[in-house]
């Protein structure tokens, strides 16, 4: 497993990333966990619908982000709030989609970012197909692709890492393997000792990471995506991680395991241990961190007010994204719906 | 114009799409090499080259959900799935993700794409070569679904398809591929979506039907004419859109209804058809809406399967029995 950021702050080897980037990068931990922290409790408001925190992954998924162009393709799910986010995806999206509303899935043109995948595994061939098609287009775009280790027993894995490797489709397959798949722990999700080694079987490289290290997922995930844009082909991440929260707001982890395991996977928090590699260094004050917090939380409530000032869709507009042109039996329910005359 | 049976016709117009619009793209299992297990790709990849008629490995969901991924990323993907029964692998892809990402996405992302699949029973093969589950599709919002009957309306309505800003599911009639005969257009004509075809003309009875079953539709009304009852034969081509006005006005013409699927009886697309006639046109009816399908078994193997398919006999049985007014 590569590991390159200790848990006490420690470096083995070299990090991935200059100190101005590492410092934005542990910003932009602080702000993705701000924001988690707040959905989580607005949900208990009554203010989103149901929330999938991903509390404990923010290396994992600021890390992996870190490595590609702005203008690269991402397939995620709805525990990837702080990947999308990092590569494009506002957050008044995001909080938008989490109220209920399908206007969060409308990023703005030019980010290449997929709304959530609420489906466990069918989005990963998707990535395949958009990286594939890129490359047939004769552009470098490339795409990454985010999942949990329950994703990886769905037949929808199997395909998608066939595939990729069969037509050398320019992809990073991101596995988050949080340990728990709702209440299904890994070990009954596969009976391989790993899920990176799981890339043999379909002829491309696998490596497992510390998931909570930022400088190993940014450094495997580096070489993945120079594979990728050079032509050499797709690669499987394992990100080793933990999902210190619960499945998501209708969730009690308390059921099916013991909180000492949360316990000691916070004493592994991958935000702590970039604060603890900064401060050794002289380049982590409280103040500044203050400042950070303050900032994300400034930024996070303007993405609420946005995506709360909203009006909900009206009976006219849920028929209109079906197809670019309503059919003729689509306007006759609409009208139906809206109370006006049978067209 | 030049004489060609349903396949060739396809044939021709997936040829003249791959030319003319470089972002089509063929794949499915042994589309290339062979041309497809009923060869309507035949010679399109050594025309076009391996990178845009794509033999690939035999996953139906890795198909179509890698063609909606290449659909996002500004391609047109034509996906073919080799039999209807082989289709169900694929489903979520397209109920879940390929039906779903314009509204998920409110017009951000499409999916312009097309997944050809022969359906329909009629050649003896083995189990699950015989479907005829449209009304799967046609269940599903976000999907357009064509059905052509003839070799001009299966060339013309796949250059609209590809042509389609949403996903298309287009099914071709598995025993008419090579039984049917006609006269095709180079390049061939596109046919709109949306509208139905009246296939024959009388003033007695409407006879409503689409894809595979149109060719034993017109036997039987000709049997019916000689006996003194003229149908209209209407052959929709596409189930979404659905050309109702066209079902509906002639209905008001004849006063009588026959529905003729394939397809299983329960939910079957001729049940929504029965309730749209009524809905609209009760009081121009002088029989019950009748239904001529197929039946809520799995579909025989070949020795039985007779007794499934709508045969010509059962279809003017029902239009008899309309015209008694029961």
């Amino acid at each position: 497993m590569l590991e390159i950021l200790r848990p006490d702050g420690s470096i083995v080897g070299e990090p991935p990333f200059s100190m101005d980037e590492t410092k934005r990068l542990y910003g932009a931990m602080v702000s993705a966990r701000t924001y988690d922290t707040k959905g989580t409790a607005l949900q208990k408001q009554g203010r989103l619908a149901t929330y999938a925190s991903f509390e404990g992954q923010e290396a994992a998924q600021v890390g992996a982000i870190a490595t590609l162009r702005h203008d690269d393709w991402l397939v995620a799910t709805y525990r990837d709030a702080a990947a999308m986010w990092m590569q494009g995806y506002p957050w008044v999206n995001l909080f938008l989609g989490r109220t209920g509303d399908e206007r969060g899935g409308s990023p703005p043109v030019g980010v290449n970012v997929l709304p959530p995948s609420i489906t466990v595994g069918a989005h990963m061939i998707h990535a395949v197909g958009l990286g594939w098609a890129e490359a047939h287009q004769g552009r470098d775009r490339i795409a990454m692709t985010l999942f949990g280790d329950g994703a990886t027993s769905e037949g929808d894995f199997h395909e998608a890492m066939n595939f990729a490797g069969v037509f050398g489709a320019p992809v990073v397959f991101l596995c988050q393997n949080n340990h728990y798949a709702i209440s299904t722990p890994r070990h009954r999700q596969t009976a391989s000792e790993t899920i990176a080694q799981k890339a043999d079987a379909y002829g491309i490289p696998g490596v497992q990471v510390d998931g909570n290290d930022l400088f190993a997922v940014a450094t495997a995930a580096q070489e993945a995506v120079a594979r990728a844009r050079d032509g050499s082909g797709p690669t499987l991440i394992e990100a080793v991680t933990f999902r210190v929260g619960p499945h998501t707001t209708a969730d009690d982890p308390s059921r099916y395991r013991d909180v000492s395991e949360e316990t000691e996977w916070r004493g592994l928090d991958p935000i702590d241990r970039v604060q603890r590699y900064l401060e050794s260094l002289g380049e982590w004050t409280p103040e500044w961190n203050d400042q950070l917090a303050e900032s994300a939380a400034k930024e996070i409530e303007a993405a609420i007010a946005e995506a709360e000032a909203f009006d909900p869709l009206g009976p006219s507009e849920i028929f209109e994204a079906m197809f670019e042109t309503p059919t003729p039996q689509l306007e006759r329910q609409r009208s139906l719906l809206v109370g006006e005359p049978d067209g | 114009m030049a004489e060609q049976n349903l396949a060739q016709a396809l044939t021709g117009a997936l040829d003249h799409v791959l030319s003319t619009d470089p972002g089509t793209i063929v794949l499915g299992e042994d589309v290339g090499l062979t041309g497809g297990v009923f060869r309507v790709t035949d010679g399109l990849q050594a025309k076009h080259g391996p990178e845009r008629v794509i033999d690939t490995p035999v996953a139906e969901s890795g198909i179509v959900g890698a063609a909606f991924g290449m659909a996002i990323a500004g391609l047109r993907p034509i996906a073919e799935i080799q039999f209807l029964g082989f289709a169900y692998p694929a489903f979520d892809q397209v109920v879940s993700h390929i039906s779903r990402i314009r509204n998920r996405s409110r017009h951000r992302f499409t999916a312009p794409l097309v997944i050809r699949i022969p359906y329909g029973a009629g050649i003896g093969a083995a189990e699950h070569h015989s479907e005829s589950t449209e009304a799967l599709f046609t269940h599903t919002p976000g999907l357009k679904v064509v059905i052509p009957a003839t070799p001009a309306d299966a060339a013309g309505l796949l250059l609209t398809a590809v042509a389609d800003p949403d996903p298309v599911i287009f099914l071709e009639p598995i025993r008419s591929y090579r039984r049917l005969r006609g006269e095709v257009g180079d390049p061939p004509e596109p046919v709109a979506f949306g509208e139905a075809v009246l296939r024959q003309r009388g003033s007695d009875v409407t006879i409503i039907s689409y894809g595979a079953m149109v060719p034993d539709v017109l036997e039987a009304a000709a049997q019916l004419g000689h006996t003194g009852t003229q149908a209209d034969v209407i052959d929709l081509r596409t189930l979404v859109p659905l050309d109702i006005e066209a079902v509906l006005e002639s209905v008001a013409r004849t006063g009588r209804a026959v529905i003729v699927q394939e397809g299983h009886r329960t939910c079957g697309f001729a049940a929504e058809l029965a309730a749209s006639i009524q809905e609209n046109a009760l009081y121009l009816l002088e029989a019950p809406v009748a239904r001529v399908t197929g039946w809520d078994t799995v579909v025989p193997l070949r020795r039985a399967e007779h007794h499934y398919v709508p045969s010509i006999g059962r279809i003017v049985a029902a239009v008899e029995s309309t015209m008694r007014g029961v």
